[in-house]
């Protein structure tokens, strides 16, 4: 028998994809978390390339300067995009001080972990009271699922008239349910998933302050909750464009 | 178990050499920035001043900006840059149809536009 060469198929494989390891040297739950996330990713994109394409097949649209031009507490009307503007700027900060957490995992530092987190949690429930205003807001004005402020209304002067403070060019009944249809469910989904995201975020607090990644000796499960929480910080900034700016 | 943990503990580590403090808050102010350049875009000059119009240049100036903070968002805060690139890849691919499909969008939206209205709808008897 010959020492010298090894046939192929004896040979003792030893690259990324041979088995026996992660081949990106990734851990499995942060692949799957990785692939949850593009997949939710898809979901998201459904749902914003059909308001896009629903918008600019119209020959109108709401105005997003006139629909949201509140601030809440302080000007009723004349400051678009001002709100808009804080709540993005709250979701953005939340992100950072989540990467803050998770940087802190990093160095095992469990109280820098907890100060960051409660930050990262507080950061997240204003961004949804936030929405719950604005949703509170448009309501009261005659938007829900389903219906605008012209719905029920039969003669086309009342329509036109109700419905003329959203509008800059053409008024269309039509044009206005869709709106009001499509910004329910696309930020409402959006808000579903920052309150799961919140409700992550306590359930790892508890687990920190537990000491549990104390024990298990690694911080990676900050890691994997920072990542779906960067997602929905990621498709807020695409909702925010879409609704707002476009 | 062990297996386990061992990926985890190496994974952590190769991780703690890519975003340091400094590095993180930087790209804080560089999304600060781009988001802030957008308010400028459509509170100042399309809002008040009136320099620019809504439509496909301010549009695409603004889609551009939002794959610019998507960028940043994705490679430095969710750390894909300092992925294996194999992986960057996996995921990247996901972002370049959402960017195919944008495109899309505004196309066959803007051609529906236009057909849709092309042929008069005659009433039925």
């Amino acid at each position: 028998m010959s020492t010298t060469t090894v046939s192929q198929l004896d040979k003792v494989k030893d690259g990324p994809w041979s088995g026996g390891k992660s081949p990106w040297n990734l851990e499995y739950g942060k692949i799957m978390m990785w692939f949850f996330l593009v997949s939710d990713a898809f979901t998201f994109s459904a749902f914003l390339i059909y308001y896009g394409a629903q918008k600019f097949a119209q020959p109108t649209w709401i105005d997003a300067d006139k629909i949201f031009q509140s601030v809440p507490g302080i000007a009723e009307s004349g400051q678009p995009l001002v709100f808009v503007g804080i709540m993005t700027f709250i979701l953005i900060m939340s992100s950072v001080t989540m990467v803050l957490a998770v940087e802190a995992g990093h160095r095992n530092s469990k109280q820098e972990v907890i100060k960051w987190m409660i930050w990262t949690i507080i950061g997240g429930l204003a961004f949804v009271g936030c929405q719950a205003i604005e949703w509170n807001h448009l309501h009261h004005q005659g938007f829900w699922f389903g219906r605008n402020p012209a719905t029920g209304l039969v003669d086309p002067d009342a329509i036109a008239a109700a419905l003329e403070p959203y509008f800059t060019k053409d008024i269309s009944y039509t044009a206005a349910l869709q709106f009001s249809n499509l910004f329910f469910t696309i930020t409402g989904f959006h808000g579903f998933h920052v309150s799961i995201g919140i409700l992550l975020n306590i359930i790892i607090l508890c687990m920190t302050l537990n000491n549990t990644f104390e024990n298990r000796g690694t911080y990676l499960m900050v890691e994997k909750v920072g990542l779906y929480w960067h997602f929905v910080d990621l498709v807020w900034v695409f909702v925010f464009t879409f609704f707002y700016l476009i | 178990m062990a297996h386990h943990d061992h990926i985890a503990t190496h994974d952590a580590h190769e991780h703690g050499e890519g975003m340091g403090k400094k590095q993180i808050w930087q790209v804080f102010f560089v999304l600060l920035a781009l988001t802030a350049l957008e308010f400028l875009i459509a509170l100042g000059f399309v809002h008040h001043w009136g320099i620019l119009q809504k439509g496909a240049l301010v549009n695409t100036i603004y889609i551009v900006l939002t794959l610019v903070k998507a960028y940043y968002i994705v490679a430095y805060f969710m750390h894909l840059k300092f992925e294996k690139s194999s992986f960057i890849v996996t995921c990247s691919i996901v972002f370049i149809f959402i960017i195919y499909f944008i495109v899309l969008m505004l196309v066959e939206g803007d051609y529906l536009l236009y057909h849709l209205q092309e042929h008069d709808i005659f009433p039925n008897k």
